[in-house]
């Protein structure tokens, strides 16, 4: 009966079901309870540790809430200006051809400021990762309209709910890198259910399966929820992300091997 | 084995920048620099040394590769024109927070805005005082022949690493565009990885468990710590000052009138001191070399022995704000300068020289 053990019997080394990555520091997250980053950064370190990669990948940090995951991964990074990861990575990744280079970047940074970069990054045909967090709004900055906020969506800079024919539309810029030559693998995933996030993973452990093939960009988009940002509770935030952002933002492989295969 | 050609200062400046032993230049067309990505383009680097060039999408992209290049302990390397090199300034200030090497070349023409392509020294303060935002310096190389934008792509990579900050070279049109004898240096190797990460171990070449994870960043969020690192970025400037100030001096031992100018404008001096000093005038030029650490006590020094200076630069006057503090009001110093992309003639300095200094 598990109130019997006593706790120095509870955390023996057999009894182990689940430990965080070496890969994670032991820096307590800044993301908000509830928030998909922490489960992203966590996935992406797991994918390194089993391809015993420690030394051989440098990460590219963005600006927005994840400005400081060079305090969270347990690897050489670099912190790039506002939407310019991906001309970092090119310079790493030509430079040191043998390394895994990855970019980790919000909507914000990859789909408006960063959006040249992102284009001929891909179009390029770079050998490097790019995982792309999708929330729809920016967070750091206090919940402001992002490129990927839907239409109708409140934020504090649409705060009637975002009208088209004045703030333009959501783009779909996974859908749009897919179209590029360049890319060879593009997927939509979520994180914010276990049967979600094992696939997650799995698409994360393919971009830097590909990468190492030299094929060209490897591109996966994590939908997730901003809670505080959507000022939602984290549960109503994830059903409201099912309700809304899903089909607007489908879930699945859109590209791969070079081939699109989204029916969508 | 050193060699003899005759090159434009753009194509010196990239055949010295292969043989410098660079790891990668990143670029993107302006006049009239556009001769550096071109000729690189042609010398395929690559298949000589292994270097990478690559043309961006735009100068904030080419910047910010080199900000990824320099990261891993490489020398990297950019070039660009005035409106280009406003675009770059974003990254360069990065790159100087976070206190990364860099050499950029900017063969200057004239603005504000898109301006002119012609020729100009318009720049000088936006090369010497920061440039972007924040409290930062570069170190600022002025050359004036297409021997110098060889000898400084060199030059400007030893400094760029020994300070960890980004050098400039500050050119212009004329320079960039004219032919003259060069004699280019030898191939220099490229350092492997293993020198790199012997030499940078700050570098982000990989974590390996001898060390801790290596961090490039320009975000410090507590304010104590940024202080202190704005601190160290300051002794850094000041150690530069005390140690690379670089100039030269033209028939300045028993000068009377003074002609302080950098560049293409010292070029014009010289004969303007020539054509001076065969009608009578005792006058001499001093032309700094470093543009920042600015050459202010050699220019305070002559100061006590002249009767005035005289600042000629192709922008309406900004090089002259720094020879004013240098002498403080010890001596008259007064400007002249054409604008636009015209290149002033050696005979009216002489003539500014008569009217703002010896009768004014």
């Amino acid at each position: 009966m598990a109130q019997n053990i006593s706790l120095e019997e509870f955390v023996k080394p057999e009894n182990l079901v689940y430990k965080k990555t070496d890969l994670l520091t032991q820096k307590a997250l800044s993301y908000c309870p509830g928030c998909g980053h922490g489960t992203a950064h966590r996935l992406i370190m797991e994918v390194i540790e089993e391809l015993d990669a420690q030394a051989n990948t440098i990460g590219v940090a963005p600006v927005g809430c994840s400005v400081l995951a060079y305090e969270f991964m347990n690897i050489d990074m670099l912190q790039a200006a506002h939407g310019r990861a991906p001309a970092l990575a090119t310079a790493l990744k030509r430079i040191m051809p043998e390394k895994f280079i990855f970019t980790y970047q919000g909507d914000g940074d990859l789909a408006a400021i960063g959006t040249a970069e992102t284009i001929h990054a891909c179009n390029r045909g770079e050998h490097f990762t790019i995982i792309f967090i999708n929330n729809g709004i920016y967070g750091m900055t206090g919940g402001q309209m992002a490129p990927t906020t839907l239409p109708g969506m409140r934020s504090s800079t649409s705060p009637y709910g975002r009208e088209v024919s004045i703030m333009g539309n959501p783009l779909k810029i996974t859908e749009l890198v897919a179209q590029l030559p360049g890319t060879y693998f593009v997927s939509r995933q979520s994180v914010h259910t276990p049967a979600n996030v094992r696939k997650a993973k799995k698409a994360i452990r393919k971009a830097f399966d590909y990468q190492a093939l030299n094929k060209g960009v490897s591109f996966v988009e994590i939908v997730s929820n901003c809670n505080s940002g959507w000022k939602m509770t984290p549960v109503k935030a994830n059903k409201w992300m099912e309700e809304n952002m899903f089909p607007y933002y489908p879930l699945g492989d859109i590209k791969d091997e070079g081939v699109i295969v989204s029916k969508q | 084995m050193s060699e003899l050609k005759l090159m434009k200062g753009n194509e010196a400046f990239a055949e010295a920048v292969i043989r410098s032993g660079a790891d990668a230049y990143f670029g993107y067309p302006i006049t009239p620099q556009s001769e550096v990505l071109e000729y690189l383009m042609g010398e395929k680097p690559w298949e000589r040394t292994g270097m990478v060039v690559l043309q961006a999408e735009s100068e904030v992209a080419a910047i910010n590769m080199c900000y990824g290049g320099a990261s891993a302990g490489r020398r990297v390397v950019t070039s660009s024109s005035s409106p280009g090199i406003s675009l770059k300034m974003e990254g360069i200030s990065y790159m100087a927070g976070a206190e990364l090497p860099l050499l950029i070349l900017n063969v200057t023409r004239g603005g504000p805005g898109l301006g002119t392509i012609q020729p100009s020294q318009s720049d000088y303060f936006q090369a010497t005082k920061g440039g972007g935002h924040g409290d930062y310096q570069l170190l600022v190389l002025a050359p004036s022949s297409v021997q110098e934008m060889a000898d400084f792509a060199k030059l400007g990579f030893e400094l760029a690493f020994k300070y960890r900050n980004p050098v400039m070279l500050l050119s212009d049109g004329i320079i960039g565009q004219m032919m003259e004898k060069v004699e280019l240096f030898e191939q220099e190797s490229r350092w492997t990885h293993e020198e790199v990460v012997k030499m940078s171990p700050w570098a982000t070449t990989g974590k390996t468990p001898d060390r801790e994870r290596n961090i490039i960043t320009s975000l410090e969020l507590d304010s104590g710590k940024q202080e202190i690192h704005n601190q160290k970025l300051q002794g850094k400037y000041q150690k530069m000052r005390e140690e690379e100030v670089r100039f030269e001096q033209f028939s300045c031992e028993d000068a009377e009138y003074l002609i302080v100018a950098f560049g293409s404008a010292a070029r014009i001096c010289q004969k303007a001191v020539d054509i001076g000093r065969a009608s009578g005038i005792k006058v001499g030029l001093l032309r700094p070399i470093t543009l920042f650490p600015f050459p202010s006590k050699p220019i305070k020094d002559l100061a006590e022995k002249v009767k005035g200076i005289l600042t000629v630069e192709m922008n309406a006057g900004q090089m002259i704000e720094d020879v004013r503090l240098a002498v403080n009001g010890s001596v008259k110093v007064e400007h002249y300068g054409r604008m636009g992309g015209i290149i002033p003639s050696p005979d009216e300095v002489v003539v500014a020289l008569k009217k703002q200094i010896i009768g004014g």
